[in-house]
């Protein structure tokens, strides 16, 4: 089977390259070595939507980021996401730091990003929750927060309906050229395209380097967080971010698309690309960092925590998205060091890496496009009558499975039949929340994989929290196991 | 005369008392700090044949849940815990079961039998 | 909308004492709301032995135990609507529930009964890090795969906490063939009963370690270990006592929290230190005609104790709807002082309680060979010699009507050296 266009990664940027590619008459395949769709530094970020003053002018960062979020409201509205524009603030702390500020208005303007610097008492009266200490603070009405779990399942759910193939838990170990194109050799065997999208994320450089003389290194950067209940989501109701620094954009305090409140991240380059685990050091500079901004922080409030790595490539005058063809190697397209703002840009990256694959295979329009996906019914945002009428309807909605945030049956079902669907616990929180609440899971964990088990006709030994090894149950108290 | 002093923490309610027994040629002489009648028969036993109450499940056949709760009765002397372990996991029931019902007669030779301590409808 | 006399948000133990109780005091028009697929709440996984000896005296089983109660309802005819999740309550006692069966709809009940019990404290709380492996569970998640779905959660297991719930599953794990390796408790003492640290560890020679935390959780896919330290009486992690145990579970038994999202809902004040309603003799919220009981007023020891407290909020319930509770009069303060952390009821008023009103409380830390002692306004009713007094166990004290005057303005329970 020849591809036209592989795309590998199913992280935001590779779900976006996909999406956008198959608005091409293009036969689009999509390599993914995780066992879903937005598994690596795409479930594990902010959740902003970065107006785009912070990225030096003239940067793919600072292009991408500006066409990325001007995109995003629209995009989220088709492929019904939950966005919501909430602003954002940098704060100040210092007089001294006035000038960081200032450059940081100066970059805004020339990126084209409406900003303007706002003193502290008028930053009072927009978050009184912030801390006495910030003597002004750049106000971006225009930031955002997006749920990055479904922005990334919507595209694919999209790319999917338009014929694109995904290939889950297919690791790919090389890629050779050959005389119609790449030869990528996974787990899953080989698999033959036109042409490659480099959307590996930390693995990017790696695939790159597969095909390219020009060698790049992208440096995993840990950032861990700390995820507050919903009780202190209404502490802050815009993004609160600190003056930069050299290893990005510091700690901030957000509220979720949700409701939930979210601080971090820490910045600390580590060698390993798996290494997503939390650390007491990071947990405590992170909350003390969140509490310079919001001092009333209710760390007792926490749920969770976690850490996503963030593909960051070294290159001579700054860091930059490496995006489009590489020199050396016709017809591979990449998107290397999409740290932040990549899930911003994420959708005019993969327009921009679709439109260089077309132009490469001088592809034409796909007439049978559709944009959107299958309806998401979530009959808590229903007006009463709606829902009332609905779950009459549709009873499995009206069956609850996760109490902390209220997820029913119905929506779970409905999550694992999507395609691509959710096929583990945490393919199905991801697409429902269940399991994201106060209690994680405790409750509903059990429920959760016994509907994973009666809808895929898999025993639920055999299901994963995440894919691999990860296997909730390792075997029955009794010999006849789960038999009734 | 061989006399011997063990200290017991009692587990027949929560109340966990310090129970001091004496004994003599392995028979009880004495028995204090236990401050109810209970106390002192679990200090007796305890100090020369302690029992425990054995609680797990069964496997269940054609029921609304694959295992049904059970409990040994009386309890099992100590050192038969496992043995009675062994043969709950042999057992298998059909639904449905209602408490009470005994499930194992005379449970790895120690005269007690394992019985339903939940019901299990058929599914 | 349909009106209820009485609705019971709750049929674990204590939204079925208090539907009993509301019964037989006269109560006709009950409805008690399930989410659970079956009545008995958390007692059916509990199929260990040690409930009951208060109430029936003799020693049952969770499911037994439950069992009772739920065929004297029975016997009452009290209506339970199973698989029924209450969404949203409001002050006026308007219930927003949710089922397959019915639908959405909305209930409306002159009086409730808050009885939703209590929720596990889970990993994410306590910010241990690590990695996010599968085979971290809360003791009861783990419990209720084993007893109720007949599942290994995993075969080598270290339980953070001792808790009652932490010191059974060691045991339960064990006689299931899995190998515990060491229960940690982060404070110098075991929240659990002291019978429990006996035939749950001692029996099979489990150790516990006390002052001992996780502070590391190894394993990307599957629990592969934990990294433990000793704490210094800041309970921070001692630098140099660390030890990685490996092992495929870390179950957790760290807290419980009393569930209470619908009495915010409803606009109930609840304590910053039980985590529960703030309730009167009657065990009436600050929502008049809404009573609260169990683990959802606060997290008991025992269940025997739920029971009896559902009882007297099921029968305040019913003289509620009668409308005896309507001219309450002042009510006096109840506090707990000097290593008592807290009391329920929080407040008596003398002109309605009954005879006697049993008041439950719990101590900050250990204490030996102290004294247990009551004020009213100053002058010593009560004082009680206590060889152990520990927070894992809850004390309780009968105050009764003639110890209260007109004038009485606040009542003190604490600890005393002499």
């Amino acid at each position: 089977m020849l591809y036209d266009v592989i795309v590998i990664g199913a992280g935001v940027t590779g779900c976006a390259a996909a999406m956008e590619l198959t608005r091409f008459d293009l036969r689009v395949a999509v390599l993914e070595k995780e066992e879903d769709v937005c598994c690596g530094t795409s479930k594990a970020n902010s959740a902003i939507v970065h107006a785009g003053f912070d990225a030096r002018p003239g940067t793919n960062k600072a292009r991408f980021n500006v066409l990325g979020s001007k995109r995003m409201p629209a995009l989220c509205r088709e492929l019904d996401v939950p966005y919501r524009n909430c602003g954002a603030l940098v704060l100040c702390f210092d007089e001294a730091d006035r000038p960081r500020l200032e450059e940081l208005l100066r970059r805004g303007e020339a990126n084209g990003v409406d900003v303007r610097i706002v003193e502290k008492d008028e930053l009072r009266a927009l978050e009184p929750n912030v801390s006495d200490a910030a003597v002004a603070a750049l106000y971006a009405p225009t930031s955002a927060i997006v749920c990055p779990f479904e922005l990334t399942a919507a595209m694919a759910e999209n790319a999917a309906a338009n014929g694109a193939e995904f290939f889950f838990d297919t690791p790919v170990r090389s890629i050779a050229p050959f005389d119609a194109g790449w030869r990528v050799l996974t787990d899953k065997g080989p698999f033959e395209a036109k042409v490659v999208v480099n959307a590996a994320g930390l693995y990017s450089g790696e695939l790159h380097n597969m095909v390219s003389e020009n060698k790049l290194t992208v440096t995993p950067r840990k950032g861990e967080y700390v995820l507050l209940d919903k009780k202190a989501g209404g502490l802050v109701s815009r993004t609160i971010f600190q003056v930069p620094g050299p290893m990005g954009k510091g700690v901030l305090v957000t509220p979720t698309v949700h409701g939930n409140l979210l601080a971090g991240p820490t910045a600390v380059d580590v060698p390993d690309p798996q290494a997503t685990n939390t650390t007491q050091a990071g947990i405590d500079d992170l909350l003390a960092r969140a509490r310079q901004s919001v001092p009333t922080l209710p760390v007792f409030r926490t749920i969770t925590g976690f850490a996503g790595l963030r593909a960051h490539v070294k290159q001579e005058g700054g860091t930059d998205f490496i995006l489009g063809p590489v020199e050396d190697a016709p017809g591979f397209l990449d998107a290397v060091g999409i740290e932040s703002p990549g899930l911003s840009a994420a959708p005019a990256i993969g327009e921009y890496l679709a439109a260089e694959a077309a132009k490469y295979l001088s592809a034409g329009k796909n007439e049978s496009y559709r944009p959107g996906r299958e309806p998401v019914y979530r009959p808590n945002e229903m007006p009463w009558d709606q829902r009332v009428e609905f779950i009459k309807a549709h009873p499995a909605y009206g069956q609850i499975i996760c109490r902390c945030e209220q997820v029913s049956e119905g929506e779970i079902v409905a999550a694992i039949h999507r395609k691509p669907g959710a096929r583990s616990l945490d393919g199905v929180k991801r697409r429902t929340r269940a399991g994201m609440g106060r209690c994680q899971a405790g409750f509903c964990s059990p429920r959760v994989l016994e509907i994973l088990s009666r809808e895929l006709g898999v025993p639920q030994e055999e299901l994963t929290k995440s894919g691999g090894a990860s296997r909730p149950i390792v075997g029955f108290t009794r010999e006849g196991g789960a038999e009734e | 005369m061989e006399t011997k002093t063990m200290n017991l923490t009692c587990i027949r309610c929560p109340m966990g008392c310090s129970i001091r027994v004496e004994l003599a040629d392995g028979a009880v002489t004495s028995v204090t700090g236990n401050t109810c009648r209970r106390g002192e028969e679990y200090a007796r036993t305890e100090a020369v044949a302690p029992v425990r109450t054995v609680t797990s499940t069964v496997k269940a056949r054609g029921g609304v849940r694959p295992v049904v709760a059970v409990k040994a009765v009386p309890d099992v002397p100590k050192q038969s815990i496992f043995a009675v372990m062994d043969a709950i996991r042999a057992a298998k029931v059909c639904a449905p079961v209602h408490i009470g019902d005994v499930l194992i007669a005379d449970v790895a030779g120690t005269g007690s039998n394992v019985v339903a301590s939940a019901d299990l409808a058929k599914a | 909308m349909s009106v209820h006399d009485l609705i019971v948000i709750g049929a674990g133990p204590a939204g079925l004492a208090a539907a009993i109780a509301a019964k037989e005091a006269g109560v006709d028009d009950i409805l008690v709301l399930e989410r659970d697929s079956v009545p008995g709440g958390i007692l059916n996984q509990c199929i260990h032995n040690g409930f009951g000896l208060h109430t029936f005296q003799e020693e049952l089983t969770g499911p037994e135990y439950a069992g009772r109660f739920l065929k004297k309802a029975e016997e009452l005819g009290i209506a339970i609507r199973l698989n029924t999740m209450v969404l949203d309550l409001s002050k006026d006692k308007v219930l927003t529930v949710t089922s397959r069966e019915n639908g959405l709809e909305q209930l409306q009940a002159k009086a409730v009964v808050l009885a939703m019990g209590c929720r596990e404290r889970p990993r994410g709380a306590l910010n241990i890090p690590g990695y996010r492996p599968a085979g971290i569970y809360s003791a009861g998640t783990a419990q209720r795969l084993v007893n109720i779905e007949g599942f290994m959660p995993g075969k080598e297991v270290v339980i953070l906490g001792s808790g009652d719930i932490g010191l059974i599953m060691a045991r339960r794990m064990t006689l299931e063939g899995a190998h515990v390796k060491c229960v940690a408790e982060l404070l110098p003492y075991s929240g659990g009963l002291k019978r429990n640290i006996v035939q749950c560890l001692h029996d099979y020679n489990i150790p516990l370690k006390l002052s001992h935390t996780v502070i590391d959780i190894l394993g990307r896919e599957r629990v592969e270990g934990v990294t433990i330290a000793q704490v210094g009486p800041d309970r921070k992690p001692v630098p140099g006592t660390e030890e990685t145990i490996p092992c495929d579970t870390l179950l957790l038994s760290v807290g419980l929290l009393p569930e209470n999202e619908l009495s915010e809902n409803a606009g109930v004040e609840l304590s910053p230190i039980t985590g529960g309603p703030v309730v009167n003799e009657s065990l009436e919220t600050g929502v008049p005609g809404i009573f609260a009981c169990g683990n959802v007023l606060h997290v008991h020891d025992l269940v025997d104790y739920v029971s009896e407290e559902a009882g007297r909020a099921g029968a305040n319930a019913a003289r509620y709807i009668r409308g005896e509770l309507t001219e309450p009069g002042d009510a006096v303060p109840l506090r707990g002082k000097n290593g008592v952390r807290y009391t329920v009821p929080q407040s008596i008023r003398p002109a309605v309680m009954p005879e006697e009103v049993v008041v439950r409380f719990r101590v900050a830390e250990p204490y030996y060979d102290r004294y247990l002692s009551v004020y009213v306004d100053g002058e010593r009713i009560s004082h009680r010699k206590k060889q152990i007094v520990a927070p894992g166990e809850m004390e309780q004290f009968t105050l009764r009507r003639s110890q209260l005057g007109p004038d009485t303005r606040e009542v003190i329970f604490c600890v005393e050296d002499q």
